[in-house]
């Protein structure tokens, strides 16, 4: 690791301040991607901004026909909050199945949106459930928020301090695991919204993405069966040492079935 | 057997204190003014070093000194040897590297060291050995055994003209070629073995100090027994008398294989100490652990096998590249032709056999033993050869085995190892009827009905336990306050040394096990003959080695008690730790402290009861098994699951069935890490792309089978206590348990083999077939959740 300052600000105010003074300053929202990469040296921040201390933005509240997050709840909290069991328990699922014990318990929803890993749980839940990001500047559309790989509409001096999920009629997510890591090799979140329906894809792109074909078809009619038929295709999606783009491509299509039947 | 003698399940004694952190590892270790080391490594995997500039680094805050080969080779340091000598059937030697200490003008693999850097703190010497400038000029590189072989592949050494330095055979290949020319049958396979990474939870890690006034140095390092280690440091490398040279492991946190060898570092990290008189503390990073620990496997092979008109093998031929890295690790060439020739062609009787090794040089870390070292690999294309010869013959898959098992004991292998004993068809019967073989298509068809697709394997395998060196030293002391102490040359990075050998005690002087204390890993301490654990040896080895400590114990409290007990020694007998005398009788403890005291023993005596033995093995022996899988694919995500694991061991007598349940519930679970997730890869420019947990795909309990285990043990004629070794076994059956079960599953689909590690993209594009342009990726497995 290389030297940095760490700072602890007890208000938003004071973490906005510091990010615009220092000069490579970084947020620290859990560090579960930081902290590895300041350990293996790939990264040299010269301050380390650390929300852990600004209570305001840990938390799950009932908002009319939505359920807000704050920033810096974690990953744990969000999968036993008993509002989000009852009213998205896909969102539960979802948070209960990132990573391992040891992530869920110090990672937190503002950290891994603002990341925007691809191989992320949460953005296909942002997307898939037409999530608010909501900063200390403005609310951002989940269809505006992720650009492509660990890049979002972020503005340098703009912190996450909450995340709102409207509430769907129903919901599944399905996710297929990478065994050492945890993240999705490819991760899709089902919502239906009255007749609209909203397909999110992690995992299996440079960055989250709504599945256009897939809710045209099951806005006609919402059951598994319908995407038999509609192939994905692989030409944008990634090609790594973990799997091929084709193989995402027919795993997008198997997760996207499988969301629905446990939706 | 007794309450807490031999065949007991004594739980560990050293649990409670592994379990509550108190452990004490190389890391725990610190020494009074210690400064650290850091090393700059290649990110080059293949490069010439144009020019080296250390201004900026040895100006850097806190350090104390920056070496580089320059200043070993000034200072008459060697570079390291491989130790195998190899030859071709002409006669001709191997041609040998030496792996310099540090890089010397060129790198050959990611990770190679290439400066030390010592400095007050660890960060301060990570930051200075950043700014260590190099000019790299960058060179063609190759990772691929199979590529290194090709016309115009860079070259490792230039000066050998080819990246092979041998081609060693058996012996010719007419005899076979003839017997498989009148073969009924001829059965073809081609493997790859995949490399693997061993990946000990604790890193490399070593506290070098020098004391000047007495002109010794002080090693800790976690290795398997010191003892070979230490000659080399001080004889080779700093060239001080043997016991000038102190090397002490602690707790280790792993083995594998991996621990004995006297890497690199720990040379730099000896000679950095003395050089600057004082001690000097290092622990890798996991990257570093990563890419310059030694890789196991990474093996290719192609085999034909000749079957009779009856399914009987009439001969094998085998042609096998292995991949040594960059350069030749102290045992790198030797894992196909005597770790895996120990016992090729496995349970099996081969009349014509021909082998033909050829090690290949390529720009990685070095290959050498890993749990198995040779006998998985071998074990795997003799299982994968047997189901391809059911598949041909048309005989059940036990069939053919059971009409190939070697029957006969002793049986000379036709590499000139002798098996001394088995019962290969009992285990293999043990093991069906436990998974419950008979009913197994029930069982598929369910599935079936399901959705998914199901399938069972079986593999026999058979093992070489005791290691290359024939000897083991052991002592065994009894104290005044009655307890026992064991000074082992053996010594436990996990095994249970401590609970079993204190059960032998316990066996043989009747003292009970808390009450017997376990010395080891210290060179200064442990005997001077000791050699250490590695091959499944100890239970063997050191068991034996207490066996005879106790029994010269027992000859000279006999003499001890006659004089007490005012007897003839030939009127005393001791069973039970209770010396007897017609109606009188002493307990081992009393003779023992009596023992001790100069005025209560015959005149002439040495008092105490304190003996050795440096046990001589008359051979290795021969564990052996039989495991059988059964796995449940969902062919939609190519998913499989194992649903069923039996593992039956002959590992002759059993000392502990807990501790032997141990090591095979761990020796599968790294079989199937590299059946199913485990994947060391270098991508086309050398980098090497699975160095973290994140991406190289550990095998974790949670994702562990169930094991039902069983014993079909003969006890081994060829060691006092009739053991065979147990700690590799697992390793050797899972592999191709699982692949065979994958194969049946697919049988429908024409799948007739599959390479490791067996991924779901693998196993679903062999359902779905060619309908693809690209080929599938080198990936890792995942999981639904």
């Amino acid at each position: 690791m290389h030297n940095f300052d760490y700072h602890a600000p007890k208000t938003l105010d004071s973490a906005l301040a510091l990010l615009r003074d220092k000069e490579d300053g970084k947020i620290i929202a859990g560090g579960m991607t930081l902290l590895p990469t300041l350990k293996q040296r790939l990264a040299a921040p010269s301050d380390l901004i650390d929300l852990a201390a600004l209570s305001e933005m840990k938390g799950v509240r009932r908002d009319g026909n939505g359920i807000v997050i704050g920033a810096m709840t974690t990953h744990a909290e969000v999968a036993a909050n008993g509002d989000v069991q009852s009213l998205i328990p896909a969102l539960s699922h979802l948070a209960g199945v990132i990573g391992d014990p040891a992530v869920r318990h110090r990672g937190t929803i503002g950290g891994s949106v603002a990341n925007a890993d691809p191989a992320a749980d949460y953005p296909a839940a942002v997307v898939g459930l037409n999530a608010t990001i909501v900063t200390n500047k403005r609310k951002i559309a989940a269809d505006d928020f992720f650009v492509s790989l660990f890049e979002t509409a972020l503005e340098r001096d703009e912190i996450i301090t909450s995340v709102r999920f409207p509430i769907p009629e129903r919901a599944g997510y399905e996710k297929f695991r990478h065994p050492a890591s945890g993240y999705a090799v490819v991760g899709v979140m089902v919502a239906k919204f009255g007749d609209k329906v909203r397909v999110g894809v992690t995992g299996a792109a440079g960055s989250a993405f709504r599945a256009s074909d897939f809710e045209a078809a099951l806005e006609k009619n919402f059951s598994s069966e319908v995407l038999l038929g509609i192939a994905v295709s692989p030409d944008d999606l990634l090609s790594d040492i973990h799997c091929t783009n084709e193989y995402r491509a027919h795993l997008v299509n198997v997760m996207a079935r499988r969301a629905i039947a446990a939706a | 057997m007794g309450q807490f003698g031999i065949g007991q399940p004594l739980r560990r004694k050293e649990d409670p204190r592994l379990l509550q952190g108190r452990g004490q590892y190389t890391d725990d270790m610190n020494v009074e003014g210690q400064f650290w080391g850091a090393f700059l490594r290649s990110p080059h995997a293949h490069a010439d070093i144009l020019s080296v500039d250390l201004e900026a680094a040895r100006a850097a805050p806190g350090v104390k000194a920056v070496y580089t080969s320059a200043d070993l080779d000034a200072d008459g340091v060697p570079d390291m040897p491989c130790e195998v000598e190899l030859a071709d059937l002409a006669g001709a030697p191997m041609w040998k590297p030496m792996r310099p200490i540090l890089a010397r003008n060129r790198v050959r693999f990611v990770g190679e060291c290439v400066a030390l850097v010592v400095a007050q703190t660890q960060a301060q010497a990570r930051e200075a050995a950043e700014l260590i400038e190099i000019n790299w000029s960058p060179r063609p590189s190759v990772a691929d055994a199979q590529e290194a072989l090709k016309p115009g592949a860079p070259l490792l050494w230039p000066e050998l003209g080819q990246n092979v330095p041998v081609h060693w055979q058996n012996k010719p290949s007419t005899e076979a070629d003839a017997a498989m020319a009148g073969a009924a049958w001829r059965v073809d396979v081609n493997i790859v073995n995949n490399r693997l990474v061993p990946a000990p939870m604790e890193p490399k890690a070593a506290l070098a100090s020098w004391d000047e006034q007495e002109g010794k140095l002080t090693l800790w390092a976690p290795t398997q027994g010191g003892r070979k280690i230490q000659a080399n440091l001080a004889k080779r490398y700093l060239r001080i008398a043997q016991d000038k040279m102190r090397v002490i492991s602690l707790d280790v946190g792993g083995g594998f294989g991996m621990r004995g060898q006297t890497y690199p570092e720990y040379v730099a990290l000896v000679w950095a100490a003395k050089q600057i008189g004082g001690a000097v503390k290092w622990r890798a990073d996991r990257t570093e652990t990563f890419f310059s620990d030694y890789h196991g496997r990474d093996q290719v092979n192609e085999a034909q096998m000749g079957l009779d008109e009856y399914g009987r093998i009439v001969a094998l031929k085998i042609h096998t590249l292995v991949n040594l890295g960059a350069y030749m690790a102290e045992n790198g060439p030797r894992m196909p032709i005597e770790g895996g020739g120990r016992i090729i062609p496995c349970c099996y009787h081969v009349p014509h056999f021909y082998f033909s090794v050829k090690p290949v040089f390529t720009n990685t870390v070095s290959t050498d033993t890993y749990r198995g070292a040779g006998r998985p690999e071998a074990n795997f294309l003799m299982e994968r050869l047997m189901d391809a010869a059911a598949e041909a013959t048309g005989l059940t898959r036990d069939e053919v085995r059971r009409r190939n098992f070697i029957t006969e004991f002793p049986y000379k292998t036709p590499m000139g190892y002798v098996i001394d004993s088995g019962d290969f068809a009992r285990g293999m019967d043990d093991a069906m009827r436990m998974a419950e073989w008979d009913t197994f298509e029930e069982r598929r068809a369910e599935a079936y009905s399901r959705g998914y697709l199901r399938g069972i394997g079986v593999a026999a395998f058979i093992e070489a336990a005791g290691g290359r060196a024939p000897t083991e030293d052991m002592r065994v002391r009894a104290e005044l306050d009655g307890s026992v102490t064991i000074f082992s040359g053996s010594h436990s990075h996990g095994q249970g040394h401590d609970t079993v050998f204190s059960q032998l005690v316990n066996e043989f002087l009747g003292v009970e096990p808390a009450s017997v204390r376990l010395v080891q890993g210290d060179t200064d301490v442990t005997p001077r003959g000791s050699i250490g654990t590695f091959g499944s040896r100890s239970s063997m080895m050191g068991g034996a080695g207490i066996k005879m400590s106790c029994e010269k114990l027992v000859a000279k409290g006999v003499k001890v008690a006659a004089h007490l007990m005012q007897s003839e020694p030939d009127a005393v007998t001791f069973s039970q730790g209770v010396f007897r005398a017609g109606a009188s009788e002493m307990s081992f403890t009393q003779v023992a402290q009596a023992a001790w005291d100069a005025t209560r023993i015959p005149e002439g005596m040495t008092p105490g009861l304190d003996e050795g033995h440096n046990f001589q093995r008359e051979a290795e022996n021969f564990p052996n098994g039989c495991h059988v899988c059964e796995v449940e694919i969902d062919p939609e995500t190519g998913i499989a699951e194992i649903v069923r694991y039996v593992a039956v061991d002959d590992c002759g007598a059993v000392l502990n069935p807990l501790i032997v349940h141990g090591q095979v519930y761990g020796g599968v679970a790294q079989g199937l890490g590299q059946a199913m997730i485990e994947n060391a890869l270098y991508d086309a420019e050398g980098q090497f792309v699975s160095a973290t947990y994140m991406d190289y795909g550990m095998p974790r309990a949670h994702r562990m089978p169930f094991i039902e285990v069983g014993f079909n043990t003969v006890a081994c004629r060829t060691n006092p206590l009739g053991v065979k070794g147990a700690g590799e076994a697992g390793a050797c059956g899972a592999p191709p348990a699982f692949i065979g079960a994958l194969v049946d599953a697919l049988r429908d689909y024409g799948v007739t083999h599959m390479d490791m590690p067996a991924t779901p993209e693998k196993i679903w594009r062999a359902i779905y077939g060619a309908q693809f342009d690209t080929q599938e990726s080198d990936g890792i497995y995942a999981e639904v959740t």
